[in-house]
């Protein structure tokens, strides 16, 4: 997984809140095998015409927006389906971190299993945070994951929370599968256990 | 004496396999089902470092997003949807996981075979690539969905890396009028929470309403969880749900039922268990439901009327109000029965079970669709279709108009060829109304299978209780 340390660059607004996962990517996009290949597609309903070409007045598709490696975004972005593709098609585009107030939980696991950082921050933070972000050209927030902090154009610091397995797994780039099949051996002891105790459940 | 357990407590506590100083628990998963449209990323992951599946015998495989609902002798039309199937087909086989192919009887919606084989079982953890694995939490099992990833991490090591959700009771106190069910009980919860209202924790749904539900329609209730932010909803197993396992062919055998069914019965959340938050529903004052927006949240009783953005409480829902309204193609004061409808849809893991089927066709007999509408059935199953058959449902939607198709997702999110046009307005029987959900430009209205059995015969959105 590609690590995560600090990010700065241009922040997309994004005022909606319950930005669900079909806004994010339409299901007919899920029909790809692959992973990648998916940044296009990304808000596909609300960033292109009926006709195929670009919604001028959609934000990604203004500059320098069209460069945006952070999103800032309304309560419940993410909700809806499990779509992983949903954190792809991000990570097409090219956006690394989204600044909310809260997440779905589905979709906030997925981000950080591909190396994307959440930030969750009081609405009032975040409304200063799309204040910044509005400002287009100057629109440029850094995050630094060590420290926990977003930092504004005008160098205010403002502290975000964030679980520590998450922060070292993304710090450090972890594959949490080569993590736990380093527990193997209690996974196994688990089982014999369980094997005993509701045995109905190994047939 | 330990203190009172919830029964998510329970199941979480029987299956952390271990437990870090900071409260990151690896869980272990009993029961993993898989797609084709969450999937294929993960086997390529296993390839790619050589890994195998952990617990083949564990897992279930079966293709259902993207499945034609017509012609199902003939190969999958759609390139993309078929290379997706025949490359489920191709894993399945790779890495030794049973799997229900198309022409088994047993296929059908992941969320419908699973409780319809007996793979389903109280006090279990269960896992799929879709976020309505909630469904399964109506048996009493931890059932939740994750993405791709923890797709992966479960075939490798039949564990996930979790911190435990929080605790949230619903109590749905008395008993619902005639022509109330399982969907406007859920529909009335996520209306009054909202779409945000349980995100972290698990809910646990109690009360008179509840206990009087059959399967089928706890099922209906749990499923919908997600809608309203919940990664699982639960409810505690009683004779109900071990009536309905007892015999199913994965359902423990004569020699294990009686040890099961002991250890199903500790389940139950203990007398003086806390939850970290409570509310209290009367099922008495749920009316049949409607969604107007593009939220399930967005939703009134059928008596209502399209509501006035003005009166939002601020201006983030207001703007998401005015958009939903223009997007729904709606105006503020429209009476809610009464508007017209193009297309009907019957199905989903929501409500695509006999049970769900036999209440539309009450509705359906001896009547007819309206002129001009498009009325779908489409059965959660292979199984629930031959039954709906043998007991003659068949033959009462088809008499009445419907079309009688064969069991997948379907029209729900339109992976298949079953979409709503751009504009075209539809009664469904479904989950989600978000924006394009069931096609691009498509407007969903969502409602119980009776409900859309009332909208179709009227050709407009309907009260039920006005079918007798």
């Amino acid at each position: 997984m590609e690590k995560f340390t600090t990010l700065t660059g241009i922040a997309a607004p994004l005022p909606m809140i319950n930005v669900d996962t079909d806004k994010i990517i339409p299901a007919v996009w899920l029909k790809t095998i692959k992973r990648t290949g998916l940044g296009p597609a990304l808000f596909e309903a609300i960033r292109y015409k009926a006709d195929g070409s670009e919604d001028p007045d959609f934000v990604l598709n203004k500059e320098p927006y069209r460069k945006a490696e952070i999103l800032v975004t309304g309560k419940n972005f993410g909700c809806g389906s499990s779509r992983e593709h949903a954190v792809w098609a991000l990570d097409g585009f090219g956006i690394r971190c989204v600044i909310a107030p809260d997440f779905a939980d589905i979709f906030y696991t997925n981000a950080f299993k591909n190396g994307m950082l959440l930030v969750k921050l009081p609405q009032d933070d975040v409304d200063k945070l799309m204040e910044d972000a509005e400002k287009g050209g100057n629109a440029r927030l850094s995050v630094d994951l060590e420290r926990q902090v977003v930092i504004r154009p005008d160098g205010e610091e403002i502290a975000f929370d964030i679980d520590p397995f998450r922060k070292n797994c993304l710090l450090n780039g972890l594959d949490d599968i080569a993590l736990t099949l380093q527990k193997k051996a209690e996974i196994a002891d688990f089982e014999s256990g369980q094997k005993k105790t509701t045995p109905w459940l190994y047939g | 004496m330990t203190s009172p357990k919830t029964l998510f407590d329970k199941i979480w506590d029987s299956h952390v396999v271990r437990r870090d100083a900071d409260g990151t628990c690896l869980l272990y998963i009993d029961r993993h089902m898989v797609h084709e449209v969450t999937s294929a990323q993960a086997f390529d992951g296993l390839r790619l470092a050589g890994r195998k599946a952990r617990r083949p015998e564990a897992t279930l495989v079966v293709a259902d997003h993207n499945v034609p609902t017509t012609d199902r002798d003939k190969p999958i039309a759609d390139d993309d949807s078929r290379i997706q199937v025949e490359t489920l087909e191709k894993n399945a086989a790779e890495f030794g996981l049973p799997y229900f192919p198309l022409t088994d009887i047993r296929q059908g919606i992941v969320h419908i075979i699973g409780p319809e084989q007996g793979f389903t079982q109280p006090g279990m953890t269960i896992v799929c690539g879709d976020s309505h694995t909630a469904t399964h939490g109506a048996f009493g099992a931890l059932a939740f969905g994750v993405g791709t990833s923890e797709v992966e991490h479960v075939l490798a090591t039949q564990t996930l890396i979790q911190k435990p959700a929080k605790n949230m009771r619903i109590t749905v106190t008395g008993s619902p009028h005639p022509g109330v069910g399982a969907k406007d009980i859920i529909l009335a919860i996520i209306g009054q929470i909202g779409t945000a209202g349980g995100t972290g924790h698990v809910i646990e749904y109690t009360g008179e309403a509840i206990s009087a539900l059959s399967m089928e329609g706890r099922m209906t209730v749990c499923n919908m969880s997600i809608e309203a932010g919940a990664r699982a909803g639960l409810i505690a197993p009683d004779e109900t749900t071990f009536a309905y396992i007892l015999g199913r062919p994965m359902a423990p055998g004569a020699d294990q039922w009686d040890a099961a069914l002991a250890h199903w019965k500790t389940l139950p959340s203990d007398p003086g268990a806390t939850y970290d938050s409570e509310i209290t529903l009367s099922a008495a004052d749920i009316e049949p439901l409607v969604t107007w927006g593009t939220s399930p949240e967005d939703v009134l009783p059928i008596t209502g009327q399209v509501p006035d953005p003005a009166a939002a409480k601020d201006a983030a829902k207001r703007r998401s109000m005015e958009r939903a309204l223009e997007y729904m193609g709606l105006e503020p004061g429209t009476k809610l029965a009464g508007i017209p409808i193009r297309t009907a849809f019957i199905g989903s893991c929501t409500n695509g079970r006999i049970e769900d089927l036999r209440e539309a066709a009450a509705i359906a007999k001896g009547r007819k669709v309206a002129p001009g509408i498009r009325a779908l059935v489409v059965p959660g199953s292979g199984l629930v279709k031959k039954q709906a058959e043998d007991e003659g449902l068949d033959t009462v939607f088809t008499q009445a108009g419907f079309e009688w198709r064969e069991p997948g997702c379907s029209m729900c999110l339109a992976m298949n060829p079953d979409k709503l046009a751009p504009g075209e307005r539809a009664a469904s029987t479904s989950n989600r109304n978000f924006e394009g959900r069931q096609g691009p430009g498509g407007r969903t209205h969502l409602m119980s299978p009776a409900m859309v059995a009332a909208a179709a015969i009227a050709g407009h959105i309907a009260d039920v209780r006005d079918f007798d």
